[in-house]
């Protein structure tokens, strides 16, 4: 285990600002996520098959293209970037939150599929049944539909997070490589690859990068296993 | 209570169009399936929203349609048990009674969840999760969760219609305690003659979404309107009687409907307690004369009123049974025996267990 003690400082850091940067982009999407898992499952509208496209769009785009999307929208000089920067004080390029950003629009169809799934599954005459009992739309959602899809929605949360940790295109292409603000585990690793001799930190990084990914998914399982016995169908 | 429902409503090609009022305490809608009955129902809960509608419970206008005044459905304060059990998986069987329990304002003092939960005999069940009970009990437990949310009205949708015979006897003796026991007002949907000839008061029938006729339930079940719109196998008479006496050496019971005393399986129920019995008239022989050494207890004397047309080969025939109408199917080769013909006087006769209700 010699290896372990020998993590350098850097390595060190890249490792705590993946986990910042992957659990900060899961919990902000998570909101955004649920509304428009909600509304593709059970809105009725016009352009709902265009709201589907721009969801999954990160899904099927080089994350180089996103990356770069996110650059000119969210950059200092971007629209959206220069309004945030000015009113709120928030900037995204070439910091960690941007590489947040980065990675929870990456990381978002995953979320929204898996929650939009567990929504459709629900029970729909399980919320009749809530309303008259005198539950209004509101309470049904937080006291029956909730508590349902909650398997749903933390498959969403694990599979966003776990993305989150692999993410590289998107995040190099709009935050760069900065070391210590925006160097994640998977771009320290290329850095790694880059230079001579840099082998063995790659590894190191490697097998961190395969010990965070094997806990997430064992949760997941534990969490679906868990919620599965809870709600069996009555 | 009064209750008055008027909906016009679409479905497809499928038409509801159908007013009644009730004042009974158990007010059964009683029709075929695809009859819009169900449709019905939901249309007073208000899971449904008719085209043109209006529903007033005890002079409260919930809904008219023509007013544009809607009551939302968690407003309505209206009980619903279906047709499946519909219990919240996530919630043990505590506190899915406690569901609407909470949402009524929690008002309700523990001794009235602790009465409810009894009447119910489901006591033994309260930290299990829904999984894990039989059909009944998930029934009882529907039933003591629309209960505990205080309801002014009472809707069951055929709600033992998923349930098997042995099930149905379970649940039917909690129905009519509930009946008995609250004062809350109930509109019980079924296709189920057995069943509403027990615990109905006033019956509507419904047939292709419209009112075919409404009334007093032993009044009804023998019209041939209620006739037709019941399973042919189940057709009958419907008795209404009060206990007379009770044989517990033979586990018997004595009801007397009219000048008739009619032996049937023991009942659990009180001298002078009101009963109706349904008779289907597939289980009564007739004889022109008095029979002799036949094992079936109940003779009837009576006089042929009339003969329905000929179906499939039998008759049902209408018979006056000291002050009670009964009705007898028998074949055309029968009828051809014995020369039925109006005025006729005549034996009917029904065997106790035919009359096994529980």
């Amino acid at each position: 285990m010699d290896w372990w003690i020998t993590l350098s400082d850097a390595e060190w850091t890249a490792v705590q600002l993946s986990l910042r940067v992957a659990t900060v982009a899961m919990l902000c999407s998570l909101p955004p996520a649920l509304l428009a898992a909600m509304v593709l499952a059970r809105g009725r509208f016009w352009g709902k098959s265009v709201l589907n496209g721009l969801v999954h769009m990160p899904l099927v785009l080089p994350p180089v293209v996103t990356g770069f999307v996110l650059l000119l929208l969210f950059g200092r000089r971007g629209p959206i970037g220069a309004f945030l920067a000015e009113n709120f004080g928030i900037v995204f390029s070439f910091r960690w939150t941007g590489a947040a950003l980065a990675c929870a629009v990456m990381g978002f169809p995953l979320m929204v599929r898996s929650i939009r799934l567990s929504i459709e599954a629900v029970d729909r005459k399980l919320e009749d049944a809530a309303a008259t009992l005198g539950a209004g739309p509101a309470w049904v959602f937080m006291t029956v539909t909730l508590p349902l899809i909650l398997p749903g929605i933390v498959a969403g949360m694990i599979l966003s997070f776990a993305k989150a940790m692999g993410e590289f295109g998107a995040t190099i292409t709009f935050v760069s490589n900065i070391p210590g603000e925006t160097q994640t585990l998977s771009v320290a690793i290329y850095a790694f690859t880059q230079v001579p001799g840099g082998d063995a930190g790659a590894m190191r990084l490697a097998v961190i990068s395969v010990i965070i990914s094997l806990a997430a998914l064992m949760l997941s399982e534990i969490f679906a296993a868990v919620a599965a016995k809870r709600s069996v169908a009555a | 209570m009064s209750l008055e429902v008027e909906a016009r409503h679409r479905i497809g090609a499928f038409t509801i169009d159908a007013a009644f009022t009730s004042d009974g305490s158990v007010t059964a809608l009683f029709g075929r399936s695809g009859s819009g009955k169900t449709s019905l129902i939901n249309i007073i809960a208000g899971l449904l929203r008719p085209d043109v509608g209006r529903i007033v419970l005890d002079g409260d206008v919930i809904a008219d349609s023509r007013k544009r005044i809607f009551t939302p459905i968690h407003r309505r304060r209206f009980g619903y048990v279906f047709q499946e059990p519909r219990l919240f998986p996530h919630l043990s069987v505590r506190g899915n009674l406690a569901f609407g329990r909470w949402f009524s304002g929690a008002g309700k003092s523990a001794s009235e969840f602790g009465r409810i939960v009894e009447m119910l005999g489901i006591g033994h069940l309260l930290d299990r999760r829904p999984s894990t009970l039989s059909g009944g009990e998930r029934q009882r437990v529907a039933v003591g969760r629309a209960l505990l949310a205080s309801p002014r009205l009472l809707l069951m949708d055929e709600p033992l219609a998923a349930l098997d015979e042995a099930r149905k006897a379970e649940i039917l003796p909690y129905l009519e305690r509930l009946r008995d026991e609250t004062r809350i007002p109930i509109v019980y949907v079924s296709h189920s003659v057995a069943e509403v000839a027990r615990l109905a008061e006033r019956v509507i029938v419904i047939e292709n979404g419209r009112v075919l006729a409404s009334g007093d339930a032993a009044a009804i079940l023998s019209q041939p309107a209620a006739v037709h719109a019941m399973d042919w196998r189940e057709a009958g008479a419907l008795l209404e009687g009060v206990v007379e006496s009770h044989d517990s050496t033979h586990n018997l019971t004595i009801v007397r409907a009219g000048e008739c005393l009619v032996r049937v399986p023991q009942l659990f129920a009180p001298l002078g307690h009101s009963v109706r019995l349904h008779i289907a008239a597939r289980d009564v022989m007739l004889a022109t004369a008095r029979p002799e050494g036949i094992s079936a207890l109940n003779v009837f004397e009576g006089t042929v009123i009339d003969l329905s047309p000929d179906e499939k080969g039998s008759f049902d025939v209408r018979l006056r049974c000291g002050g009670n109408v009964i009705l007898a199917r028998i074949t055309a080769l029968s009828r051809e025996a014995l020369e039925l013909a109006p005025g006729k006087s005549i034996h009917a006769i029904v065997k106790t267990v035919a009359l096994n209700h529980t």
